[in-house]
């Protein structure tokens, strides 16, 4: 077996979400292997994102601990998880974030100006099939392209974990297979361990395993024996 | 350039018109500052210059005669540099097609070389030949005033003699900046001028040969005045001398102090306001756009930038802003600066003008402006940090409001909806509902500033020249003659009344604080000069005791049946204690008021009067022009009505350059933060708005739904904008309250409705371009955007 990226024991979150309080995590326990494919899959409310947010250091745990590698998130100040998130973690969201007045390149420029040992904007567009529009703006861009572009700002500091909240989720087909395509593409040729939400069933099939959430808990894991390449899969 | 830096030079781009706003109200504190302190600091430089240049004197006197020995003895007082005599007499000028008889200050000039002190600038031609007693200088002014030019001819009568004078050049003189004669307030260019003649002609015609009648003193650096001015007065008493005085007393120096001190004041008043705005300005703007870019700013952060990083990216928004608004502030104070000092430069006649070169204000308005930026972006950067990244990425929880009224008290029948929503987003937002209004409010407030003199100087006029002062014309004698000369007048062709006074100049004392007046002795039944009180009311004079200007009695720190010391710098020396019995209102200069037959008694001398005050019939003015031209006891000759006209131009240069100077500035204010509220309300409603049109409202009522609310934010920033007003038209009026002017405080209604007429049109202009943006609204891609 790999190396453990995650370690997740006894992880809750409870929050206010006006004047309510939601228990979105209800004790998880996991383990994260490097190089792994993760789907992560659950009705809107299952503590899909929250997990999701607490490993990229986006959010803290109410109590439990989690580890990255051997370091325990659940203890970082502010300072130490910004600078976690700006040495191994790359995010993609599903409304993509980009910067609306920075071109698809300097998107990208973004966090290479401020990563260790960065890949080029160009070449990281390049990975997501995206250099013949690298200086046009977010809004010259379909949502398919957007959001490859949030892929490639997400891997250009080569990070070690890549977390995609519903990547697909504002996409028609055709472009949620390429946005998966380039999601593999970077875990097969980067080997970047990948954890991705979605809400669509049919993507489970390109994942190692797949976590299904219900009630902010795991309630199964699924192992697949095979995983099937993206051009393979319809919804 | 960095990536993020690229950011912000466009969202600058896509926000120009905003940023441009807060940058012409940062502008405006800056171009204040630099307008009126930096034209102060070039006219003080200028007259600072032209004193040190043309050697104007520190100490002055006059005697009678003196013998002109004398002035070695003055030269070894203890602190003194250099010593000049002359002699000075007031003569009576009869100018060709002129019928007003004019005053002249005739003085001599060395017949060998310069004088000592007080130089001339020579404007045009040349001095008198040495003993020509036809030739003279007169003062650059009253030449231009009569379009006289060397050559020109008029006469003087000298010493009961008439003579006829010829002008062979015209100078300025540091002595004569603002030239004012006996009995005027204002100077009266066409009937005041300064002569300069050979000294042995002068000599001659007033029988002074080898004496002197006005002696000028220049100082050491670090002498004492009042100790010089001590043993000048026991070395002069013998001979006639009146008490000498420092430039403080002295007419032309006190005025022009008294204007500069008018353009210092305006900087360090409104200065504030201008930066107090924009920092709020600040907030509002920089406050909304972090807002906007939460997600953003929760995207940076999940990339890993650090709250430095960011805060600094937004910090830089607010810098360039300021550093826009400080080179647009700079680049107009300068040039409106120049403007000023040469306007001022050119009513002052100064030979040259010194433009200061002042690096210190553009670094402190800088300073304060970059400052006034950050304090109101901090707001907003503490938002900035507060922001999780998780949170920050998930569109913020809809606002709540509330119910402005408990459900049973429905607004709904009586108010429609538009304005329940508008209510509604008032209250939601208090701090910024409240910061709109304080700005409108603060707007209002600089104009009525700016429009205030005009009516508080009508006021001044009012009391001044028609219910103290009523009569057409003060006489003044060349010395003091017996009263009964007030029966002569009173037989002049067309006089209709006139009234005998007598001024005695003393010293006035409590403790130590001390101050030189003029005492005037007037009869009890005096109805043309009449003494009003702060009440406004006409008052009899106590039959004892002196009645001071209000003024004076704060200065000296009396109230009413306090007494004062007095010194009588006249005749027989002595100090007196005297019983305050009555204040004065009065706006012009200090001085005391006395029953004459009481002054009389005091001077231990019969009756006498040293000026008349006459009313006369306008048809035969010149018969009585003529008579008093005939008239050799007669120096001077106040004309009420011109005096009157000489200080509504002089108050109008003034008046009218700031007003609309400051008018200007403050539609600015007005128009950068209704302009800013209208866009932030339109970027925070935009999906609001486009949900309205969808829903069949059509462009006009969602536009009037946007504008409603600034509407009654202008509307409710009037009252407080008028107290602030009151308040700061107070603060200036009590700074520019001095010995030589001051005014009481009156705002008239029209200044409040005015300056709320302008501050509502500059609100209706900036609703005007926001208009363009609405009925641009996209509503497709304003409904496809996620909130």
């Amino acid at each position: 077996m790999n190396e453990k990226v995650f370690t997740a024991q006894s992880l809750t979150k409870t929050y206010l979400a006006g004047e309510v309080a939601v228990h979105a995590l209800r004790g998880v326990d996991l383990d994260i292997s490097a190089g792994e494919m993760v789907v992560l899959l659950g009705p809107s409310g299952s503590g899909k994102s929250t997990l999701l947010n607490i490993m990229g250091g986006l959010d803290r745990a109410s109590s439990g601990r989690l580890f990255f590698k051997n370091s325990e998130l659940t203890s970082l100040d502010d300072g130490r998880l910004t600078d976690y998130r700006r040495r191994h973690v790359g995010f993609v969201f599903q409304f993509y974030n980009l910067i609306p007045s920075l071109t698809a390149f300097e998107n990208v420029a973004l966090v290479t100006e401020i990563a260790d040992d960065p890949m080029r904007p160009d070449e990281a567009l390049a990975l997501v099939g995206l250099e013949a529009r690298m200086h046009h703006f977010p809004a010259e861009l379909s949502g398919g392209e957007q959001q490859r572009v949030a892929i490639a700002r997400a891997i250009a500091k080569r990070p070690e974990v890549l977390l995609c909240d519903e990547p697909t989720g504002a996409l028609d087909s055709k472009t949620g297979i390429l946005v998966i395509e380039a999601l593999l593409g970077v875990n097969r040729q980067l080997g970047t361990t990948t954890l991705i939400i979605t809400h669509n069933a049919s993507i489970q099939d390109v994942a190692d395993r797949v976590l299904f959430f219900a009630d902010g808990q795991i309630s199964r894991i699924r192992k697949n024996e095979v995983r099937r390449a993206a051009a393979e899969l319809t919804w | 350039m960095g990536v993020l830096d690229r950011k912000l030079f466009r969202d600058l781009r896509r926000l120009w018109a905003q940023a441009l706003a807060i940058a012409l109200v940062i502008g405006g504190g800056v171009a204040t500052l630099i307008l009126a302190a930096g034209s102060y600091r070039s006219l003080d430089e200028t007259r600072r210059a032209y004193y040190e240049r043309y050697r104007f004197t520190d100490i002055f006197a006059v005697v009678r005669r003196a013998p002109k020995a004398l002035v070695d003895q003055v030269a070894e007082i203890p602190g003194v540099a250099a010593v000049d005599a002359r002699i000075a007499r007031l003569a009576l000028l009869d100018i060709p097609d002129f019928a007003a008889p004019a005053t002249g200050h005739v003085m001599s000039l060395p017949d060998i070389g310069e004088p000592a002190l007080n130089l001339l600038y020579m404007r045009l031609g040349r001095t008198p030949e040495p003993g020509r007693a036809d030739e003279v200088v007169v003062n650059d002014t009253f030449a231009k005033a009569h379009g006289f030019a060397p050559g020109s001819r008029f006469s003087a009568i000298l010493n009961g003699r008439k003579r006829e004078l010829t002008i062979v050049g015209t100078a300025l003189s540091p002595e004569f900046i603002y030239a004012v004669g006996p009995g005027d307030i204002m100077p009266d260019d066409r009937r005041f001028a300064v002569i300069w003649m050979s000294e042995t002609a002068l000599a001659g015609a007033y029988d002074l040969e080898g004496a002197f009648s006005s002696i000028s003193v220049k100082l050491l650096r670090n002498a004492s005045e009042r100790e010089v001015m001590t043993r000048l007065d026991a070395l002069l008493d013998r001979y006639g001398g009146r008490a000498a005085y420092g430039r403080k007393d002295q007419t032309s120096h006190a005025w022009i102090d008294h204007e500069l001190d008018m353009l210092s004041n305006m900087s360090r008043t409104l200065t504030p306001i201008f930066l107090l705005v924009s920092a709020f300005l600040m907030n509002l703007t920089l406050s909304r756009l972090v807002a906007l870019e939460r997600e953003q700013i929760g995207v940076m952060k999940a990339l890993g930038y650090r709250n430095g990083a960011i805060v600094l990216h937004y910090l830089k928004f607010a810098i360039v802003i300021a550093a826009v608004g400080v080179a647009i502030g700079s680049a107009a104070g300068t040039w409106l600066g120049a403007h000023v000092t040469r306007l001022f430069g050119d009513y002052f006649h100064f030979p040259f003008l010194v433009f200061a070169k002042s690096p210190d204000l553009y670094v402190i308005a800088a300073v304060l402006s970059f400052a006034a930026a950050a304090i109101g972006a901090l707001r907003a950067l503490r938002e900035v940090v507060k922001l999780a990244p998780a949170v920050a990425m998930q569109p913020p929880a809809p606002p709540r409001f509330r119910r402005l009224l408990p459900a049973r008290f429905s607004l709904d029948r009586l108010v429609s909806q538009p304005i329940i929503m508008m209510l509604r987003n008032v209250t939601r937002h208090p701090i910024r509902a409240s910061f709109t209004v304080l700005g409108i409010a603060a707007a209002t407030a600089i104009l009525i500033v700016s429009l205030f003199l005009s009516a508080t100087m009508e006021h001044l006029i009012d009391v001044t020249y028609f219910m103290a002062d009523r009569q057409d014309a003060t006489v003044s004698f060349v010395e003091k003659r017996p009263r009964d000369v007030v029966l002569q007048m009173a037989r002049l062709p067309g006089v209709l009344a006139a009234e005998p006074y007598r001024e005695v100049p003393v010293r006035i004392r409590n403790g130590s604080i001390e101050r030189r007046i003029i005492i005037i002795g007037r009869p009890r039944d005096a109805d043309l000069n009449r003494i009003i009180d702060i009440d406004l009311r006409p008052v009899v004079l106590p039959e004892t005791g002196l009645a001071i200007s209000s003024i004076l009695a704060h200065i000296l720190g009396v109230k009413l049946g306090d007494s004062v010391e007095v010194d009588l710098l006249e005749g027989v020396r002595r100090t007196l204690s005297l019983p305050v019995t009555a204040l004065v209102e009065d706006y012009f200069g200090i001085r005391g008021m006395m029953d004459a037959e009481a002054l009389a008694r005091l001077m231990r001398e019969a009756p006498v009067i040293t000026s008349a005050s006459l009313s006369f019939d306008q048809n035969q003015r010149e018969a009585f022009y003529a008579a008093i031209k005939a008239m050799p006891a007669v120096s001077g000759l106040g004309l009420h009505s011109t005096s009157l006209a000489n200080f509504r131009e002089s108050m109008a240069l003034f008046i009218t350059t700031m007003a609309s100077i400051y008018t200007g500035l403050a539609a600015v204010i007005a128009f950068g933060v209704v302009y800013n509220s209208a866009r932030i309300s339109l970027s925070e409603r935009a999906r609001e708005l486009a949900s309205l049109r969808v829903l069949g409202f059509t462009r006009g009522e969602v536009l009037w739904i946007l504008l409603l609310e600034l509407a009654l934010l202008t509307l409710v920033a009037q009252p407080p904008g008028w107290a602030m007003g009151y308040g700061l038209a107070w603060i200036m009026k009590t700074k520019l309250a001095g010995e030589l002017m001051r005014v009481r405080l009156i705002v008239e209604s029209s200044t409040y409705v005015l300056a709320s007429t302008i501050i509502i049109a500059a609100a209706v202009f900036s609703a005007l371009i926001v208009r363009a943006r609405v009925y641009r609204l996209d509503l497709v891609s304003v409904l496809k955007t996620r909130d």
